[in-house]
């Protein structure tokens, strides 16, 4: 229903088009094999602890989600209504894939699952959201996490 | 910091060039292709880590070869579990609005816990108010929303109507996929609510509001507002201003 090509056209060409930031070059940053990383999930679906408070449009701001949080408690104050949520209704893996990377853990695929993962709101101008990702730089290398992998919605 | 990316709209992953990314076939909302598929979610999430490995020069852009599985059979004639009497006709009145949805939420409560149940979550929530709190808010915003007090503390009024909508949007939604249903797309439920809830008319109504407001007061920010974030962009032909 929300999947690009069955969107309306101008509707599709209006997201398609959309200002999007360019960049002259893009960064690089290695590190050792996969099955060596320490990997967070950084969310942009809204998602949040039930207890913390909602996401504002604008505010450019994040959630902590730690690892040993109840995954269940996770609610979405996403402000956009344009995509699908009846997938995350039934199954936070669906956006959020906390289960599926400890399989990959367990399995050997990865190192190590970071202590905390992160939630922003999508939806807001990235340049409100660069000092903060920013600040967030740090918290995640005290972590020693070496592999981050961005969800959107 | 080393990242990969899902890449949900592969143009704009195109444009903005990150490091890695993993463009995939999925509709928005998806990322990782389709719930209770933990097979198909581990694969993409693999993918998605695979580049990691093997490559040193930027950007990676690989795609995901698979489309999300989808239900099985036939997708057609889902219908609400719950039979409703028709949307209010006038939404004038806040005591009826208010009757209205109620009755809503009481009919829809049974399925709601039984969602709760096989999805072992909620996320109703958000707002902090209960349903029938909502229905109470949401009938005197759509008739006074001057006269209406903001609803979360901290959080402007039109926000935290925002909030408690999209909760109460919730907590019908699950209500209305809880029994396990192939048909049960999200086109297919929001069509019923939209059209054949009170629930959908007051907030077609709510943002109908917000959009002449805008513009009356020239208001870019409360335009752009009303505009997205209350009525999904394929049920906005329910609305005035489209």
């Amino acid at each position: 229903m929300v999947h690009l090509r069955e969107m309306p056209e101008h509707l599709r060409d209006a997201l398609l088009n959309q200002d999007v930031p360019s960049f002259d070059s893009t960064p690089w940053a290695g590190g050792p094999p996969l099955k060596a990383r320490r990997v967070a999930l950084v969310s942009t679906a809204g998602l949040h602890r039930r207890s913390d408070p909602p996401f504002t449009p604008g505010a450019g701001d994040y959630r902590i989600i730690p690892d040993d949080a109840d995954m269940d408690d996770l609610v979405m104050s996403h402000v956009s209504t344009n995509f699908d949520r009846t997938g995350f209704f039934q199954d936070l893996n669906v956006v959020f894939p906390i289960d599926r990377l400890r399989e990959l853990l367990n399995e050997g695929v990865i190192g190590s699952i970071a202590a905390r993962h992160f939630s922003f709101m999508g939806a807001t101008p990235p340049e409100q959201m660069e000092p903060v990702a920013r600040d967030l730089a740090p918290i995640l290398r005290e972590d020693r996490v070496d592999a981050v992998v961005f969800c959107p919605v | 910091m080393p990242t990969v990316g899902i890449s949900l709209v592969r143009a704009h992953t195109e444009k903005m060039r990150p490091p890695r990314a993993l463009a995939v076939p999925f509709e928005l909302g998806r990322p990782f292709g389709a719930p209770n598929q933990p097979d198909f979610q581990r694969r993409v999430l693999r993918a998605a880590l695979e580049l990691f490995d093997g490559h040193d020069t930027p950007p990676v852009l690989a795609d995901f070869p698979d489309e999300a599985p989808g239900p099985d059979g036939d997708t057609e004639g889902w219908a609400c579990p719950v039979s409703f009497a028709p949307p209010v006709a006038e939404l004038t009145d806040a005591r009826l609005i208010e009757r209205a949805l109620a009755n809503e939420i009481a009919l829809l409560r049974p399925w709601y816990d039984e969602a709760v149940k096989t999805f072992h979550r909620s996320a109703f929530g958000i707002s902090g108010n209960s349903p029938e709190q909502i229905a109470g808010l949401v009938a005197s915003f759509a008739t006074d929303p001057d006269g209406t007090p903001a609803p979360i503390e901290g959080k402007p009024k039109v926000i935290g109507v925002k909030l408690c909508i999209d909760d109460l949007r919730y907590f019908y939604t699950e209500a209305a996929i809880a029994r396990p249903d192939a048909r049960s797309t999200d086109l297919a439920v929001a069509n019923w609510l939209w059209g054949e809830t009170t629930l959908g008319k007051v907030i077609v109504a709510i943002r109908d509001r917000l959009m002449d407001e805008a513009d009356a007061a020239g208001n870019a920010g409360l335009k752009r507002l009303a505009t997205s974030a209350f009525v999904p962009s394929h049920q906005r032909w329910r609305t005035r201003h489209g």
